[in-house]
């Protein structure tokens, strides 16, 4: 099982350490150094690398590598989920994930990694339950803690542990009940120079947000359930009924957490919402191209596009650019050679335009290769997919829950290729 | 409030700063400094000498102060072990704390000092826990079994520990039993045959229960360990699956894995023809695709297995060619593998899209990515053929961008394909012969010069772009250089009258100016058979090439069984068998599919049976020393044109004759031999009796059984058992060849070592008809016994060499000695009394053959079955002696004496030779 931990910055400094068995020599770190020094991008490092004694197993997140040692034969999407984990802990406790933040609270953070495992197998991963063993720091209990002397360890068994719903802690108290759930679609696609749709995905996720009292029974409905042939639940969802009556039906977790996430296949057809009218293009002899770019709606079913943003790669040989856009502004970074032109709203009446030439260094050849145009965009108030909500039931407690969903569609890796 | 703040130092030093701190009355002050101790300690500082200071904060009642305290102790109690027992009492005093928090507390920390003092304090408290009411308790002291276990087994084993933690698999918490599994498949890696985790249907019930209770993490332990399990028949494997499909909808991508790795193992036993099945099936696709929308760490381990998937059941994934089509911001790791997956999807159907994705992918950044992607353009010519001549302009236009590295990358595939398509595109060549100039890489310029050699009659100037090369020969990479030679070979013998120079030029440098062997021998090779026999020359040169084929990069079928077992570990990821790289994995047992059992019949267990037989049988072959590497080379000369091996072995035989004349000089060989020669014969006699049964059975030599000599996974495919028969005088070895890759085998040869008795074969090995995937061939080999000799250990063994189309493989194997005895071993009555006396008593020794049913008489006429020969009998005192000769192949006598009493199971046997005439 996992046997170390290691946090490492992105410069290859070591900050901190956490050994479950026996102790490891930070010196096995040198070989992910070595292949870190290898990769191009941090991004590229192998997740697992393997040493004469030891396996690396590493994760790079928030700008840092969360790097495991372990010894003996372990799934390694175990180890990787739990470093995800490891990772979404310090964002839930302190708000960010952050070198900084580790070590302002290196002690919490030490604290809470002995919690999640025990000689390498997880104990308590459930931000519930870790947030009853160890207090998150707030500022108010900090001023008390110090006044009165208490910590911020709790000193009893957390409720919910050895229950079989380790997710809900009991005795959950609000005074306004409410339950919110947003309906994320991310688009997924690739285009090809011509706009036709290379490959297209809707990658769907429904967050909930649950303040209710006691110990609730939620059931969620669809209205066309069947568009969700592929999906993953959080372990409260009752599998058996989904199966049988495709509804969601759960005691929820208290707080945030994700709910579900689904997958509308390629075989369907995704509704790509805008169109990129684009070329790039260079001459052959002379040190100089152009850029002429526009962006449209496509099927956006009669909602606004909002929060347009073109990300250009350009060529490692462009000098310098000088374009002009109708709408919004453009940065270009002459470092990492990254054009960004923020567009903002779509309007449909008058298509945003970004045109102008681009010079290349002196002497140097055509570019080779294509720069493909990264889209975001936002629709606030729809799922691209068309999936919508029914109804939410409530059982098991007498209140009169507020009730709310938001839908929302994103660009999640949209890509142009020119 | 920041931890900051614990990093500041101060002038009189940290260390004597934090002692006077630890020391304070004041609780708050104390646990700061504590807290400072451990936030030094997080960052790799060393804090150690604090330990007495520190283990004084231990006795509180304050939570947090004892937590950070443990914190401590763990890290450092090893470097200070005498000082951890001060820690003890408190331990065994918390483990009796009515806070079931404390109590776990207290045992989980107790289990982390490593410390061989402390562990004995741990025993009496563990056992407690390991019952405690408290199920947090229970589930923290099953893991606390696994630490001690790894700190000292015998303990645990001797405390009955075990026990217990195999009653927790009963327990009535799901998270109980899936800590109680987890720490089991710890304890049982470390000890492969202990058979701890004995799965039954009663357990593998409860296993499926506790399943839809516990979390993630635990049901991840539970799917890895029901895996091992093999159901009776299809009806219990088909209901295990109906239970753990739930899981593929999990959203832990582990939970996903194991649970696509049970269903993988469990479908293989179940009928294709059920409905259930092609449901199965149906349901494995959309999990796997959804892997690869997580974090791109997943998604790398998610390829490596669906790599694996892929080409184990193709029909799972091939209509979601799309979602492998590769991100320009993927890592480049991810892109690699997707590609790779790609090329296992592509088909006839989706060719088209296949193709354009992969142009578009030539024209990206990454070097890495473009060159295979280059080389995907490649294997999807070879493996879908209606795409060939698509691929090739795809290529063509590619190699007209004028990118270096493309034009080298498309070259090295064209290469490829006109060897699987002979005769159809190569007027392509005279494009590729414009961008000579621009190949750097030994690999594109050997591939250029391959196609220059082997096209030569159609390249006007193929002699003048040979020789271009030519002039910096000795700069050139090895693999260039033996290119080079074989192409103006070709050349040579092409065109005879215009390059004779050249050729003289060539061989000249590879032979004399050059340090490499290869080329040295090859050059000699092609200088002997130009300058002994032409047309010979012709025809091993420019021989007809096999086609290759589309499956080359496949995983071995065997393996690829094994890693499908192993899918979700680290075994996937690499593709290896974990015997292979596992570091403490002793003696990790090879996982198989398990085979397809109809309900009616019994419980045959074929996972159990291999776990247990299978071990030694691959053990047997030992690898072959050096003088084996020698043969290989031998024989592997030269694999790019097919030499046939008719006429390799001739040099090969001429060379292991020439060595040391042990054969000639044999007078010295048998001196030795007696000391060591009563182990062989000893087993040999003892396998003789061995046959059992009645009295008066049917008479003939002892045929020990088939013994598989050479595993499928060691050959690439080709398994090899047999065995040894002595029949009408000559000596016979029987082999069973299987063809366990998917393509097919031609061209066996065999060859031995040098072995003690001379063994060589007598004839080629006859294995006319190519053997396809599955079959299976039965070859009986004669064997004669004038070979060279040398004394092998033990001396029976015998170490073979077999040579197919596809590689040399080698294994050993012993004979029975009984093989050896000559059925004219009957040695006079006087002669044999004069000689037992000579004898020497250091030549004698003696043995019992334990457990034989046989009286003398038939242990007589059973033992002259394999030319043991009954000299004179006589009975003094109940007991029968028996006096026997054996004379083994190379002229050696030995006479044995063998004691039957009556109604005693044991005979006794002295034997002894001495040095014949």
């Amino acid at each position: 099982m996992i046997n170390s931990l290691f946090l490492i910055n992105p410069s290859g400094e070591i900050f901190l350490e956490k050994h479950w068995k026996s102790v490891v020599s930070r010196s096995v770190c040198d070989y992910f150094l070595e292949a870190k020094e290898k990769a191009l991008e941090p991004e590229d490092v192998p997740p697992v690398i393997h040493t004469p004694h030891h396996y690396l197993i590493s994760i790079y997140r928030d700008k840092l590598f969360f790097l495991s040692v372990i010894q003996t034969e372990v799934p390694p999407l175990f180890v990787i989920e739990f470093l995800h984990r490891v990772a979404e802990m310090i964002q839930d406790y302190f708000g960010e994930c952050s070198e900084t933040v580790v070590k302002d609270h290196m002690v919490m953070v030490y604290e809470l990694l002995e919690e999640m495992l025990d000689n390498g197998f997880p104990l308590a991963t459930e931000s519930n339950v870790l947030k009853e063993m160890i207090r998150p720091p707030t500022i108010l209990r900090s001023v008390v803690n110090t006044l009165t002397g208490t910590s911020n360890v709790g000193d009893t068994l957390p409720t919910g542990q050895p229950s079989t719903i380790p997710w809900r802690r009991a005795g959950v108290r609000y005074t306004n009940n409410e339950a919110y759930f947003d309906v994320v679609e991310e688009i997924d696609a690739i285009l090809d120079q011509s706009g036709t749709t290379v490959f297209a995905e809707i990658q769907g996720v429904v967050e909930a947000c649950v303040k209710l009292s006691g110990m609730p029974d939620l059931t969620l409905s669809f209205m066309n359930p069947r568009l969700l042939d592929d999906v993953s639940f959080h372990p409260c969802v009752r599998y058996k009924l989904w199966e049988s009556e495709r509804v969601l039906s759960f005691i929820p977790p208290d707080g945030n957490f994700t709910l579900m996430t689904y997958h509308v296949n390629a075989q369907n057809l995704v509704a790509i919402p805008v169109y990129v009218k684009q070329s790039i293009s260079f001459f052959e002899c002379g040190s100089d191209g152009r850029l002429d770019v526009t962006v449209g709606p496509k099927q956006t079913m009669g909602k606004t596009v909002e929060g347009v943003m073109v990300t250009v790669h350009l060529p490692k040989t462009i000098l310098s650019i000088n374009l002009t856009a109708t709408q919004g502004s453009y940065t270009y970074d002459n470092g990492t050679k990254l054009l960004v032109w923020d567009i903002g709203k779509l309007n449909p009446q008058k298509l945003p335009n970004l045109r102008g030439s681009l010079s290349l260094q002196a002497g140097a050849p055509k570019p080779e290769e294509n720069p493909s145009l990264n889209i975001d965009l936002n629709i606030q108030q729809l799922a691209i997919s068309g999936l919508k909500v029914n109804r939410l039931d409530m059982f098991g407690e007498k209140y009169k829950p507020f009730k709310g969903v938001k839908y929302i569609t994103k660009a999640g890796k949209f890509q142009v290729r020119t | 409030m920041t931890d900051s703040k614990y990093f500041t130092t101060t002038k009189k030093g940290e260390i004597f700063e934090l002692k006077a701190e630890l020391n304070s009355d004041k609780k708050e002050k104390k646990k700061e400094a504590v807290k400072k101790v451990i936030a030094s300690m997080t960052v790799g500082k060393d804090v150690s000498a604090l330990f007495p200071d520190v283990v004084n904060c231990m006795q509180t009642d304050n939570l947090e102060l004892k937590k950070l305290v443990y914190l401590y102790l763990m890290n450092y109690a090893k470097s200070q072990p005498d000082m951890a027992i001060m820690a003890v009492n408190t331990f065994v005093k918390d483990c009796e704390d009515p806070n079931p928090l404390i109590r776990a507390l207290a045992v989980r920390t107790m289990g982390c000092i490593r410390v061989d003092k402390i562990t004995e304090y741990l025993c009496e408290p563990l056992r407690k826990c390991l019952k405690d009411e408290d199920p947090y308790v229970r589930k923290t002291a099953a893991v606390c079994v696994a630490k001690l276990h790894d700190i000292n087994a015998q303990l645990v084993e001797d405390q009955g520990f075990l026990d217990t933690l195999k009653d927790l698999i009963s327990d009535s918490n799901p998270m109980v039993v899936a800590n109680a599994v987890a720490a089991l498949s710890e304890i049982a890696e470390s000890h492969p045959n202990s058979n701890l985790l004995d799965l039954n249907p009663q357990s593998i019930n409860k296993l499926l229960t506790a399943l839809n209770e516990c979390t993630e993490w635990g049901q991840i332990f539970i799917l890895d360990c029901l895996a091992n399990y093999t159901p009776r028949d299809d009806r219990e494997s088909q209901s295990i699956c109906e239970r753990v499909t739930p899981r593929l909808s999990h959203a832990n991508s582990a939970v996903v894995l194991s649970a696509v790795k049970v269903l993988m193992k469990f479908m293989e036993m179940l009928p294709k023809d059920l409905d259930y099945y092609g449901t199965l099936l149906k349901k494995l696709a959309p999990p796997l695709v959804t892997l690869l929308s997580a974090e791109p760490e997943l998604q790398y381990v998610a390829l490596r297995n669906i790599n694996l998937i892929v080409q184990k059941r193709p029909e799972i994934l091939k209509h979601e060619m799309k979602v492998f089509f590769v991100k320009y911001n993927d890592p480049i790791y991810v892109k690699l593998e997707k590609l790779d997956i790609m090329i296992r999807l592509a088909s006839q159907a989706n060719i088209a899209q296949v193709l354009a994705e992969l142009k578009e992918y030539a024209t990206e950044v990454d070097v890495d990515f473009v060159r295979k992607a280059v080389r995907a353009i490649g294997r999807c010519a070879i493996k879908v053929e209606q795409s060939a001549e698509r691929c090739v302009s795809t290529l063509l236009d590619l190699i007209q961008t004028k990118v270096n590295y493309v034009v080298q990358e498309a070259i090295v595939v064209i290469k490829d394909i006109f060897r699987k398509y002979p005769n159809k595109y190569e007027s392509v060549i005279a494009t590729l012969c414009e961008n000579l100039d621009s190949l750097d890489e030994p690999e594109a310029r050997a591939a250029m010069i391959w196609i220059v050699g082997e096209y030569a009659e159609r390249i006007d100037n193929a002699d003048e772009l040979l020789e271009s090369f030519l002039e910096g020969f000795h700069d050139e990479s090895t693999q260039v250089q033996l290119q080079l030679l074989t192409a103006i070979v070709k050349l040579f013998l092409k065109k005879p009258t215009e390059t004779q120079e050249l050729v003289q030029q060539v061989l000249s440098l590879a032979t004399q100016d050059s340090d490499n062997p290869d080329l040295r021998d090859r050059g000699y090779i092609y200088w002997r058979l130009l300058s002994t026999d032409p047309v010979a020359a012709k025809e091993v040169v420019l021989a007809e090439k096999p086609l290759i084929s589309e499956e080359t990069d496949l995983i071995e079928p065997t393996l690829l069984e094994e890693l499908i077992c192993h899918i979700g570990t680290l075994a996937s990821v690499y593709h290896k068998p974990p015997s292979a790289f596992v570091e403490g994995s002793r003696g990790v047992m090879h996982k198989r599919l398990p085979a397809r059992t109809g309900s009616g019949e019994g419980t045959e267990c074929p996972d159990v049976g291999n776990a247990a037989g299978g071990s030694a049988p691959e053990a047997a072959p030992s690898i072959i020393p050096s003088q084996g590497d020698l043969l290989g080379d031998l024989l592997n000369l030269d694999l790019a044109p097919p030499t046939t091996p008719a006429v390799l072995l001739p040099l090969l035989g001429g060379d292991i004759g020439g060595s040391p004349a042990m054969g000639a000089g044999f007078g010295a060989a048998p001196a030795v031999m007696p000391a060591s020669l009563n182990a062989p014969v000893g087993g040999g006699l003892g396998d003789l009796f061995d046959l059992g049964g009645g009295v008066g059975m049917p008479m003939g030599a002892y045929i020990p059984p088939k013994t598989v000599w050479l595993p499928a996974m060691k050959a690439k495919g080709l398994e090899i058992s047999g065995t040894f028969a002595r029949r009408a005088g000559v000596i016979q070895m029987e082999l069973v060849l299987t063809n366990k890759a998917m393509s097919v085998m031609t061209d066996f040869a065999i060859q031995f070592n040098r072995n003690s008795f001379g063994l060589a074969p007598a004839g080629p090995l006859q294995v006319l008809t190519p053997l396809g995937p599955n079959q299976t061939i039965e070859v009986s080999l004669p064997l004669s016994t004038v070979g060279p000799v040398m004394k092998m250990d033990p001396l029976n063994n015998l170490q073979v060499a077999v040579k197919n189309n596809i590689d040399v493989f080698y294994f050993s194997c012993q004979y029975p000695i009984s093989m050896l005895f000559v059925e004219d071993g009957k040695m006079e009555r006087q002669v044999f009394l004069a000689t037992w006396k000579d004898i020497p008593n250091d030549n004698e020794s003696q043995f019992q053959i334990q457990d034989c049913h046989l009286n003398s008489e038939a242990a007589s006429n059973k033992l002259q079955g394999s030319n043991i020969f009954t000299i004179a009998k006589r009975t003094v005192e109940g007991q029968d002696m028996l006096y026997m000769s054996i004379k083994l192949s190379n002229g050696i006598w030995v006479l044995a004496e063998l004691k039957v009493q009556a109604g005693n199971p044991n005979y006794t046997v002295s034997s002894g030779t001495r040095r014949d005439r």
